[in-house]
């Protein structure tokens, strides 16, 4: 906002003109975008690896201490005993999904074929949950970029659920002391040096573990390689030195979800479907947080608009005020 | 020119209704209370907000709106002529506000950190929901203050009253700054949402569009309101005034229809109204219950004829109700296949809520001096 729009609102001082001041072009008025944070951790989910075992479902609840979610439809053969989440929910960060089409028939393909798809939180660049918490209970780490959630701190307004454009925060509506549930890539495991639970457990390296800059170049290299080469992708966290899986290349979807979507974010997936076949949301590469910031930085900068038609509106009422109640007397009817 | 209480019974048949539907209200906010809010409401991760935002917030403020709007034009606009219609909409609003507030609560899911808004290092100043709390909060209070004379006068403080009003004009410029402020917010509340809202409600002017719609609808309450109370109670029409009333809001109508329908062209999306879907049939609703009432309020035969003014400032106020409801509910576009429809207990909570509040409003006219004096008492 220039400084000319900027006299024009103060002048103004009231909602016509911080209206006029706006044009109608979303992306004009928006704050600048966040910058990835230079240590950035992230995950790389590559869906043509992963066997859909479900062992990062597992160990997420484990690592976690999520309880077992069991969808009142599956109740009739599972007596409580067996985790069958479908979907994330207020008692599960992490899930696999599958995608079918027709016979089903062949792996990552889109025609009668199927795939799996891994669903948490990408950790975004400039997180919409963060902006729009009125308590600051969700958080993005300065260094590592994950995005954590205090529920000591949390009000239960569920702003989060319905900003989020991956659909990822949960609140927990079947209990009475609810709490939001995400994915913070296991920050607690993190800080003793270990690998987030998932890409700890997975057998194939579909869920693989990293610094965001490292994790681009793999997934760079791997959409470069031809279909068919012998390829080994590494497993648990990129660098370390556990035995890779060795593989050939399959036929990717080219580009990688994850990289612009909403501002970007800090986890990368890999396909051989169509990533909206996968269930995965389109979303523009504006970040949201931006947007609504920035329109709310123009109206409340310095508090300056408010404080100046505060006074405005207070020269107004007294003078007003006194001409209109002037033959007003108390009264002393009662009822 | 003064105010007097309305000298009725408080017990009536009408009154029995309301407390009997608050009363199922508060049985079915005590479930909640205690088995959650999945055990009484259909609220789904596709849809974290239902009803009980969306009614008894985001349109039972716009309701609570007369206070406001008529503030602004008497006072901040000098029109001292539609003063005897100040009170009775400080009252509305007060209602209105009070019982959004009390809405919030049993709809966040941890109420019981409801004061962390308040707690400094719990701030988030970026979050538009933060914004919209601390001015709701401070405006509850700024609406007692402005309705306490009323109260005081009751009570015979007449020493107080007059200190009071000596300074009332600092309530009152903030009875006008804070609705300006909370209102455009539930707007901009909005533009986190993105792709998640059709293009048919979603733009950068969604404040604007929230601030100006809801100005214009607390006219509307007003209109209403004097006309079924002038009815009910066989007093003395205020017709005179909400005809002149009118035309303001008219106009103010002319100017939503004009911003909405030209930044729609504007970003070309507007062959979206024409899919034939549920989200363009509601669009097309909003705007037909707009456009009636400005017909109403600017033609000399709507204006004159009490029933037709009556049906527009209506028309207006389920325009704007709709337009709510869509931003918030029906023009959302969830990420996956999710669907939500109030449950009964969800309803009958927000009935409940409506009742109380006119129940609540009906024991004020009949206790404190609200209404304009002489008609009171005709």
């Amino acid at each position: 906002m220039t400084d000319v729009d900027r006299r024009d609102f103060l002048i103004g001082a009231g909602f016509a003109t911080a209206g006029a001041a706006v044009p109608s072009d979303a992306s004009a008025i928006a704050r600048p975008p966040k910058e990835m944070p230079p240590q950035a951790v992230g995950m790389l989910y590559d869906s043509t690896l992963c066997i859909g075992c479900r062992a990062c479902v597992a160990a997420c609840k484990a690592a976690n201490n999520m309880p077992a979610d069991i969808p009142e439809h599956l109740s009739g053969w599972n007596e409580y005993t067996w985790d069958s989440a479908e979907d994330l929910s207020g008692r599960t960060l992490n899930v696999i999904k599958v995608y079918r089409n027709g016979t089903v028939e062949q792996k990552d393909r889109e025609i009668d074929g199927f795939a799996f798809v891994k669903r948490h939180c990408l950790h975004c660049v400039d997180p919409s949950c963060v902006s729009v918490c009125p308590v600051s209970a969700m958080k993005k780490d300065p260094v590592t970029g994950i995005v954590s959630h205090d529920a000591d701190a949390c009000i239960g307004c569920r702003f989060c659920v319905f900003s989020c454009p991956f659909g990822v925060p949960q609140f927990d509506l079947n209990n009475p002391f609810g709490k939001i549930a995400k994915c913070q890539f296991c920050s607690h495991l993190q800080k003793d040096g270990k690998v987030p639970a998932c890409c700890d457990v997975c057998p194939t390296g579909a869920s693989l573990f990293g610094t965001v800059k490292d994790l681009e170049q793999e997934a760079a290299r791997r959409l470069a390689a031809p279909a068919g080469t012998p390829y080994r992708f590494p497993r648990g966290k990129l660098g370390e030195d556990r035995p890779p899986n060795v593989a050939t290349i399959p036929s990717y979807i080219k580009g990688t979800y994850g990289e612009h979507e909403a501002g970007g974010t800090q986890v990368r997936y890999l396909a051989g479907v169509p990533f909206p076949k996968l269930g995965l949301p389109k979303v523009g590469p504006q970040s949201p947080a931006s947007l609504a910031e920035g329109v709310q930085h123009t109206i409340y900068r310095w508090l300056i608009a408010p404080v100046v038609a505060f006074a405005g509106l207070a020269f107004l009422a007294r003078r007003n005020a006194g001409r209109t109640d002037a033959d007003e007397a108390p009264t002393s009817r009662r009822g | 020119m003064s105010n007097a209480p309305l000298r009725r019974n408080l017990i009536t048949p009408a009154t029995l209704v309301l407390a009997a539907l608050a009363a199922i209200a508060l049985y079915f906010i005590a479930l909640r209370l205690i088995y959650g809010l999945g055990a009484v409401t259909n609220l789904n991760s596709g849809y974290p907000w239902g009803i009980w935002v969306v009614f008894d917030i985001i349109i039972g403020t716009a309701f609570g709106c007369g206070g406001f709007a008529m503030a602004l034009l008497v006072y901040i606009f000098n029109r001292g002529e539609y003063h005897p219609l100040v009170r009775p909409a400080l009252l509305g609003g007060l209602f209105g506000y009070t019982l959004a507030g009390f809405a919030v609560i049993f709809d966040l899911g941890r109420y019981w950190h409801f004061y962390n808004l308040l707690l400094p290092w719990y701030a988030q100043p970026n979050s538009v929901m933060y914004e919209v709390a601390l001015c709701v909060m401070a405006y509850v209070v700024v609406l007692w203050i402005e309705f306490s004379p009323a109260l005081l006068e009751r009570w015979g403080l007449s020493g107080l009253k007059r200190n009071l009003e000596r300074w009332m004009f600092v309530f009152i410029a903030l009875g006008v700054l804070l609705p300006t402020m909370h209102q455009s917010s539930l707007g901009s509340v909005l533009l986190v949402m993105g792709s998640r809202l059709s293009p048919l409600w979603f733009t950068v002017w969604l404040p604007v569009l929230f601030v100006v719609s809801a100005v214009a609808m607390g006219y509307g309450v007003v209109m209403l309101e004097a006309t079924i109370i002038s009815n009910s109670f066989a007093l003395p029409s205020e017709h005179a005034l909400i005809s002149k009333l009118s035309t303001v809001v008219g106009w103010i109508m002319v100017g939503w229809l004009a911003l909405r329908w030209g930044d729609l062209i504007y970003r070309g999306d507007v062959q979206l109204a024409f899919v034939g879907n549920l989200k363009s049939g509601m669009f097309w609703l909003e705007n037909a219950l707009m456009l009636a009432a400005v017909l109403v309020f600017l033609t000399p035969a709507g204006r004159a004829s009490q029933r037709a003014s009556f049906l527009g400032a209506a028309a207006l106020l389920a325009g704007g109700s709709l337009y709510r409801l869509d931003a918030y509910l029906i023009g959302q576009q969830p990420i996956s296949n999710w669907h939500y429809f109030p449950s009964v207990p969800e309803l009958m909570v927000t009935i409940g809520m409506v009742a109380l509040e006119v129940l609540l409003y009906l024991v004020f006219i009949k206790t404190l001096p609200v209404l304009h004096g002489d008609a009171a008492n005709a």
